[in-house]
């Protein structure tokens, strides 16, 4: 009889889920940590604490005090030094500077919201943040508010779908960053066309999700509404768009994802700005742990605004709350926790 | 009941003629033809071009149904049954002929022909009770009033207590009959229904087909049903169209000779009985069986 872990579609027991589940995160994390903790690992380069006596000529006297080199190089020199008996250069063996150690990632998680600006003028961390997160917010919005019933129109008539789909599909395949030359020509260098840029990427797929799902309202719903007198306003008010609205809002959720890609592009073009400048500057600087922290700063956020989204959907729509465990779980738990208290109150008792 | 199993099972071919019918029998449908013409089917013809060719959906097809009146259709796969209910609905245009309701021709859906479908169309964002007002709603009544309605509609099919529950939430007999409800809510002149019950195990169908009697024995209420089942045409029906196949037309109509009120005893009764016989005969005696396989599901 085969594992159960390897039986095709089997669902895990909750223990094992929640095992495999932190071992996603934890497995990643022990090779970052062997990586960067255990010297023979990997190490390729070496940390000059003293570069031995610098008078000695040789293809080597580059090498300074404090500096990263190559471990070739460290040791070419070194046996440069013992040929002329002179003292030789010491050094620990480190890790390129761009892969920083994950204590040091961990503290810039902090550091990086308070070490100041290098540069008078430049945002602090959580100004580059916060103007990102506005950026994506009216790019998004305006996406939405056009892409939203041009889509739905697409979906629910063949007319609209023949006048606006083929032309949108066209400029959906070029890449909006394309457009970023054009965007600070019309819009100048401010945010207007990092939000334009924003928009393009969001708006042209919006369009044809939206349509796509919008055609898989089941046509059994619209001709039942028709035999109980809805006229056509009626049938993408109350049928189309209700019965879509769920599947909707889920596309949203992705798309939101997909503007988060295109600010990074859109924040370099113009004047830089946001996260993607803030990242650019302490990659400038070769603060690498302030790097990593802000990449995985981007990555929570996103993943706090899609989880908030989806706790709101489950409360936007209850008749599909069945599905949904969180609602439920919710629901349940006065009882589920009465249950908990009750259990133990029992086991008290058998003692 | 022991007498007509009796006779059933001991000489099946001893059964009268399904066209005999008994004083009270023939005096009701008397009675019935007088009735005003709710629903009038003329020379209605479907022609499909699909990629084998220029298909023939149903040919000539007419026949009335008088108010009050309970009529089936049945026939082989692909005699048209379903294509017929959705041209009545107004949901398909008719390549030939006219149908007209109340004398006025039919064009487009509307909701003087409520319908319902064989597959699950209750609105799943709505609750039973909003499900249920939805028609009236369409059409500008108070949202007070349609309430009411909707609350005495639940009412009659049983469901008054399910009202805030969501349709996923209901079993499939359950949502049948707030389908029902729902096209009722309308007050419609005609409520077609196309395979209500198809979907249905045998015992709940058995239920809703009881529910459905009682509905109209109490309402003032036309029906126009299709299904497949000969015992569920012979139970409900007044009188039975029976549909050929290829290309889809009348083979015959029949007035089934079983006395008012139905009861499910009956199902094995010599009137009963004549009367499956027939429909058998029309329906399977005609056409080689595996020809209904091929056409299957295209209907």
């Amino acid at each position: 009889m085969a594992s159960p872990l390897f039986r095709p579609r089997e669902p895990l027991s909750p223990r094992a889920r929640a095992v495999a589940t932190a071992l996603a995160f934890v497995l990643p994390l022990s090779l970052w940590s062997l990586v960067s903790y255990v010297p023979f690992v990997w190490h390729p380069q070496v940390l000059v604490e003293q570069a031995g006596d610098a008078s000695v000529p040789g293809t080597y006297d580059f090498i300074a005090a404090g500096e990263r080199v190559d471990r070739e190089s460290f040791e070419a020199r070194n046996r440069e030094l013992a040929e002329a008996g002179a003292a030789l250069a010491t050094g620990t063996r480190v890790n390129p500077i761009y892969l920083p150690a994950p204590h040091e990632v961990a503290r810039a998680f902090y550091t990086a919201f308070t070490t100041e600006p290098e540069r008078r003028g430049d945002a602090w961390l959580h100004e580059s943040l916060w103007h990102s997160c506005q950026i994506i917010f009216w790019g998004f919005l305006y996406a939405a508010l056009l892409g939203l019933p041009i889509g739905v129109a697409c979906g629910t008539f063949s007319v609209a779908s023949n006048l606006i789909e083929p032309f949108t599909d066209f400029i959906r395949y070029m890449p909006a960053p394309v457009f970023g030359a054009l965007a600070v020509a019309i819009f100048g260098l401010a945010d207007a066309p990092k939000i334009t840029i924003v928009f393009i990427g969001t708006f042209f797929p919006m369009v044809i999700v939206v349509a796509n799902t919008t055609r898989q309202v089941e046509p059994a719903l619209l001709h039942a509404a028709q035999t109980l007198g809805a006229s056509t306003r009626q049938l993408v008010t109350h049928v189309v768009l209700p019965s879509a609205l769920p599947n909707l809002y889920r596309d949203m959720r992705v798309l939101v994802g997909c503007a988060w890609t295109y600010l990074v592009v859109a924040e370099l073009i113009g004047e830089k700005s946001g996260i993607s400048a803030f990242i650019y500057q302490q990659q400038r600087y070769r603060h690498f742990d302030n790097v990593y922290a802000s990449i995985v700063i981007i990555g929570a956020v996103g993943l706090l605004c899609d989880q908030l989204l989806a706790l709101a959907g489950t409360l936007l729509f209850p008749w599909q709350s069945g599905h949904s465990g969180l609602l439920k779980a919710l629901r349940t738990l006065p009882r589920r926790l009465r249950a908990g208290l009750s259990g133990e109150r029992a086991l008290e008792v058998s003692k | 009941m022991t007498a007509a199993m009796t006779n059933a099972l001991s000489a099946p071919l001893a059964l009268p003629s399904y066209r005999e019918q008994s004083d009270d029998v023939r005096a009701r449908f008397r009675e019935l033809k007088e009735r005003p013409v709710v629903l009038s089917i003329e020379q209605l013809g479907k022609t499909f071009d699909s990629a084998k060719g220029r298909v023939t959906a149903l040919s000539d097809v007419s026949f009335e149904v008088h108010r009050k009146e309970f009529v089936s259709v049945i026939g082989p796969s692909g005699c048209g049954k379903s294509t017929l209910i959705r041209l009545l609905a107004g949901l398909e245009q008719p390549t030939t002929g006219l149908v007209r309701l109340d004398g006025r021709p039919v064009d487009g859906p509307g909701k003087e022909r409520g319908m319902v479908f064989q597959g699950y169309t209750l609105f799943p964002w709505l609750t039973v009770k909003d499900n249920v007002t939805f028609g009236p709603r369409m059409a500008g009544v108070p949202p007070r009033e349609a309430d009411q309605k909707a609350l005495e509609w639940l009412d009659v099919i049983g469901l008054r207590r399910f009202g805030d529950h969501y349709p996923d939430q209901l079993s499939g007999g359950m949502k049948q009959r707030v389908a029902i409800a729902r096209a009722l809510a309308n007050e419609p002149r005609i409520l077609l229904m196309d395979e209500p019950f198809g979907a249905l195990d045998a015992q709940t169908r058995a239920g809703m087909q009881g529910h459905l009697m009682r509905i109209w024995d109490s309402v003032d209420l036309t029906v126009l049903f299709i299904t497949h089942d000969l015992d569920e045409a012979v139970y409900l029906s007044d009188r039975i169209v029976v549909l050929a196949a290829h290309p889809g037309r009348i083979a015959e109509v029949i007035e089934v000779p079983v006395p008012r009120p139905r009861e499910r005893e009956q199902l094995l009764s010599a009137p009963f009985l004549a009367t499956k016989n027939r429909l058998e005969t029309l329906i399977y005696g005609a056409t080689p069986a595996h020809d209904a396989t091929v056409e299957d599901g295209k209907d």
